[in-house]
């Protein structure tokens, strides 16, 4: 865990240091570009799919999804960040109340 | 030029803490959520003062938590920390940093300092509401983690609170604002189509993984039919 960590770290500081120290002409670049737009897209949308309906190497629909679904709602509200994660946890806890 | 010369930049420390402070309360959630995700409260907090990008983090973690190997994380948090990558593109020009002073203000480079060095209409207030908000955001987010993850250690089965949701949820809240093109929708809904596919097929982690190439083929795809709406136009 530490190993993961300590390149996370490491590497997330050069990453930022690296836009700081690069040349605007590589981002002149479209494809550039539009790939840095897509990238956080695609990930956090798999990421969202993955803990919402997967429980290892499982796919699973339960309590979760509704919490999301709940989450969901709040962003249409457009409430802000911490009030979406506050209204999916407790849905869900609410849903797993014995 | 003193720290609060003009009304502007008075304004602009304000709203810079205002943002530390918002920003802080997310770094409880995330204290919380690593310490049931099977981290210890130490290496919560050094992700928070290491690592140091909200959405990178949550990605360690919640590759973590779905069974998937640290390092398949660690991969996970480096593609969502290109786009720190492309913020400095953007401000290099404005900043303006040399030597030291670029290798101190760089790990301070994210989401919110950024949007803050881009607001002030007084271009040479851009390195106040960098740095301002910057380092509020690195001291409040770290206190914050280390709260949340002392909270964390306390509360026992994260399930039985829903901090599973949480975490789907916290990274809906953080895709949700990108989505403002079918382009982008369409490529979120293709990256999680892929990783729900994959789930059962490939090691925890690597679904996520594979959204990478979702985003490559989605830029492409972009790219030729930019390409050929440009020729058909030339042409006609």
């Amino acid at each position: 865990m530490w190993a993961a960590i300590i390149v996370a770290g490491a590497g997330c500081y050069l990453l930022k240091l690296a836009g700081l120290s690069v040349p605007d002409q590589v981002l002149e670049r479209p494809f550039v570009r539009r790939l840095a737009d897509l990238i956080p897209v695609a990930l956090l949308a798999a990421l969202v799919a993955v803990q919402a309906l997967s429980t290892r190497q499982e796919l699973t629909v339960d309590a979760r999804l509704v919490g999301l679904a709940a989450g969901a709602v709040a962003l249409l509200a457009r409430a802000p960040f911490l009030v979406v994660v506050i209204v999916a946890a407790l849905t869900t806890a609410l849903i797993r109340l014995p | 030029m003193s720290l609060l010369s003009t009304p502007q930049r008075r304004e602009i420390l304000i709203d810079s803490l205002g943002v530390g402070v918002a920003t802080g309360t997310y770094g409880v959630s995330f204290g919380a959520v690593a310490v049931t995700s099977g981290l210890s409260v130490w290496q919560a907090c050094a992700l928070s003062i290491f690592v140091f990008t909200g959405a990178s983090q949550f990605a360690l973690v919640g590759v973590v938590a779905a069974g998937g190997a640290p390092m398949s994380g660690a991969a996970t948090a480096l593609m969502l920390g290109t786009r720190n990558t492309l913020y400095g593109f953007k401000l290099a020009s404005l900043l303006r940093l040399r030597g030291i002073r670029r290798i101190g203000a760089a790990q301070l480079l994210i989401d919110e300092s950024t949007a803050m060095a881009l607001k002030p209409a007084d271009p040479t207030d851009a390195p106040l509401g960098f740095f301002a908000t910057g380092s509020a955001v690195f001291v409040l987010w770290n206190l914050a983690t280390l709260v949340g993850a002392l909270a964390g250690n306390a509360l026992g089965d994260p399930a039985t609170y829903g901090l599973d949701a949480a975490v789907a949820a916290a990274f809906l809240a953080l895709l949700w604002p990108q989505l403002d093109t079918v382009h982008k929708r369409l490529t979120a809904a293709a990256a999680v189509a892929l990783a729900l596919i994959l789930v059962p097929l490939t090691r925890p982690g690597l679904p996520v993984i594979a959204a990478v190439g979702v985003a490559v083929l989605a830029a492409l795809a972009r790219r030729t039919s930019t390409l050929r709406s440009a020729q058909s136009r030339s042409r006609g």
